[in-house]
């Protein structure tokens, strides 16, 4: 049986049974859209958060920039669990039991005020949008992939998936679509990782195979610190980045995690404060599962590449290498015309892509016209590709690949859906119903919720079809800005009874707004751009969510204790969310 | 004070000091061993791991996974002590 084949029965299999779950799970009612009737299991809850959070870019992304990164990678692994802890400890009991729909609702009512839940709107609609942009892209590249159909086509299949579970189910179809997607996701993941563990170390766990040893006695780790030094690269397991920027980026995937709207919103689809607990933690144990195998597919694939194609003919290359090579994601230029790939530290081309002319090279290979001359690398590898062509590498069969591909897409699929339904409850429950009408009656603001998921994955859909530069250097920024914006009105709403709407509102508007700032100036050259040596106190603009949510803090901190002190019964409120009993009656509108 | 604010008031505590005990722990296996204390800690080794590395790239999450464990046990038992259990 093809590959072709394989993908295209299990993709289609897994899509039919997210459509059987969707109408299986239709949404009657305004609390059913927005939080699935407050009914889910604790289990199915932690199932569908683990699949809300592990994007596109956990699941195609991040074991191959690891691979890439060695230890800076780290910075992913710690901070995308990590946040988890923040979020299990700190928020999810106390929004559970605050018992209403949204992140702006808690933000609205506990800072008594219309513009702090305008201003929490913005900012989850910003995040949210600059997020699904980047996940349609990645639905469109893995169709594009896998189906041999063009990333606009791939883009538009997904858009329409997308909403139809998403409008059909609400909240509680998009649940139980996740949970589905979660065990199709980590499935997809873990087979082609037994394999090459096995294949590698003799050990069938990749987390313990990373640590064993190779054919010879060698660690691995060790071996693949050696060849990195043999070829002029740093030590896999030491990196690049410095110590600050490290600890910086770090807090700022915490804190981000912990802030993105679209898992907040996951706990208060559970019966009670005890099972928002308990489902933060199955949903940080369900993600762990995937956390602690990527950096092992990474060290894997690692080795497996340098050694598969460093000073080897390329006439000799396996088949896999000239199949990426024809999608685009690889590229190799003879620079000194000896036939052979040589694969040392320092950049191939000049500029980050390779551009492709229509003519081929005395081995076959295909030419490009911007091989950088200065330097002495000749190999061009497309990180995204680390995790999708695995099976290839490893020469698994076909079924894998197919399985790979269905994967890809479900992580994709489900958190696009989450964050449209963020979109969608922004727009319909916090500025329609609570502040332009608030006499809308209920189905009236479940069709204006299925308007804005409408409207939202038009544009999301715009977006992946027309990159612009900005998403894909925004994605990885949208934790930084929830880190700025919500975070600390979260943490403090709930930790400090004296925090009022003065210093909330001040500190998320000036947080968001040196985020973006920051964002714009190095990111997208604005402002007179810069180069990392103009950054703050040494900051990457990754990092710099950290710094942006420590001056909200104590802005926040100095503004609310100058003004007067929260209304009594917002007090009130307070003190009853730090108690779990009574969680029932809360959620009941 | 009456009695139910009494117990509101101490539960609260107690839940703090739960909180500071178990991030502490969370900043210590992450931003202390995977971070900070990373070049002392690789010369000890894990099998095959450098002792650093290996906290920066699976203890820490490991540890993840047991903090919130920990912290369910913790609650439970804690709403249990009060009356505030569901």
């Amino acid at each position: 049986m093809s590959v072709q084949f394989w993908t295209w029965l299990l993709v289609g299999l897994s899509f039919a049974l997210y459509f059987g779950i969707a109408i299986w799970a239709r949404a009657g009612s305004t609390k059913e859209f927005y939080v699935a009737g407050g009914g889910v299991s604790p289990l199915a809850n932690g199932m569908a958060t683990a699949a809300d959070w592990m994007s596109a870019a956990s699941f195609i992304s991040m074991a191959g920039i690891i691979s890439f990164a060695g230890y800076d990678g780290s910075v992913y692994l710690m901070g995308w669990t990590g946040g988890y802890v923040l979020l299990a400890l700190l928020l999810a009991p106390y929004l559970r039991k605050f018992g209403k729909f949204t992140v702006p609702d808690f933000i609205g009512d506990r800072y008594y005020s219309n513009t702090a839940r305008t201003v929490a709107v913005f900012c989850a609609l910003i995040v949210s949008f600059t997020y699904v942009a980047g996940q349609m892209r990645g639905v469109g590249i893995v169709f594009s992939q896998f189906l041999q159909v063009d990333i606009n086509l791939g883009v538009l299949i997904g858009m329409t998936v997308v909403l139809i579970f998403s409008l059909l189910g609400g909240m509680k179809g998009i649940t139980y679509t996740q949970v589905a997607q979660y065990c199709v996701l980590i499935f997809a993941f873990m087979v082609p990782a037994f394999f090459i563990s096995l294949q590698m170390t003799g050990n069938i766990i990749p987390q313990i195979g990373m640590g064993g040893k190779v054919e010879g006695g060698a660690f691995l780790l060790d071996k693949l610190d050696a060849l990195h030094t043999q070829l002029g690269f740093n030590e896999y397991t030491s990196g690049t980045k410095s110590t600050w920027d490290v600890f910086a980026i770090t807090l700022a995937l915490m804190t981000g995690t912990a802030g993105l709207p679209h898992v907040i919103v996951r706990f208060f689809t559970v019966p009670k404060v005890k099972d928002a607990r308990k489902s933060a933690g199955y949903a940080l144990f369900l993600i762990a599962i995937l956390y602690t195998t990527a950096p092992a597919i990474s060290v894997f694939s690692r080795t497996n590449l340098i050694e598969t194609v460093s000073e080897k003919e390329y006439s000799e290359i396996p088949q896999w290498f000239k199949n990426w090579e024809d999608t685009g994601l690889i590229s190799w230029t003879d620079k000194n015309g000896d036939g052979k790939i040589q694969y040392v530290a320092g950049n191939a081309l000049d500029g980050k892509k390779p551009v492709f002319t229509e003519e081929r090279g005395t081995y076959g290979e295909r030419m490009i016209s911007n091989a950088s001359v200065s330097q002495k690398n000749e190999l061009y590898v497309d990180r995204d590709i680390m995790v999708l062509a695995n099976p290839e590498i490893a020469n698994l069969p076909n079924w894998v690949i197919g399985l790979v591909a269905a994967g890809g897409l479900a992580a994709a699929l489900s958190t696009a859906a989450g964050l449209l339904l963020v979109i969608s409850t922004s727009v319909s429950h916090d500025l329609i119903k609570k502040q332009w009408m608030p006499d809308i009656s209920d189905k009236g603001e479940l069709r204006a919720a299925r308007i804005a998921i409408f409207v939202a994955i038009l544009i999301a859909g715009y977006f992946g079809i027309n990159p612009p530069g900005f998403v894909a250097a925004v994605v990885a920024l949208a934790f930084g800005l929830a880190a700025a914006s919500f975070f600390p009105a979260i943490i403090l709403g709930i930790f400090d009874k004296r925090m009022n709407s003065k210093g909330a509102v001040s500190g998320m508007i000036v947080g968001i707004a040196l985020m973006l700032f920051y964002m714009m100036k190095f990111k997208l050259d604005m402002f007179g751009g810069g180069t990392s040596e103009d950054w703050w106190f040494g900051t990457s603009p990754e990092g710099f969510g950290t710094i942006a949510m420590c001056v909200n803090i104590v802005i926040s901190f100095v503004v609310s204790r100058v003004t007067a002190a929260p209304p009594q019964d917002v007090q009130d409120m307070v003190e009853s969310i730090r108690i779990p009993s009574g969680a029932g009656e809360a959620s009941d509108h | 004070m009456d009695n139910k604010q009494q117990h509101a008031t101490a539960y609260w505590k107690e839940n703090i000091k739960y909180l500071v005990i178990l991030l502490s722990i969370w900043f210590l296996v992450s931003f202390g061993c995977g971070i900070l204390f990373r070049e002392a800690l690789n010369e000890f080794r894990l099998g095959g791991f450098k002792l650093g590395f290996w906290f920066a790239q699976q203890g820490s999450i490991y540890a993840f996974v047991i903090l919130i464990i920990v912290y369910i046990r913790l609650m439970n038992k804690l709403d249990k002590k009060y009356g505030f259990d569901e």
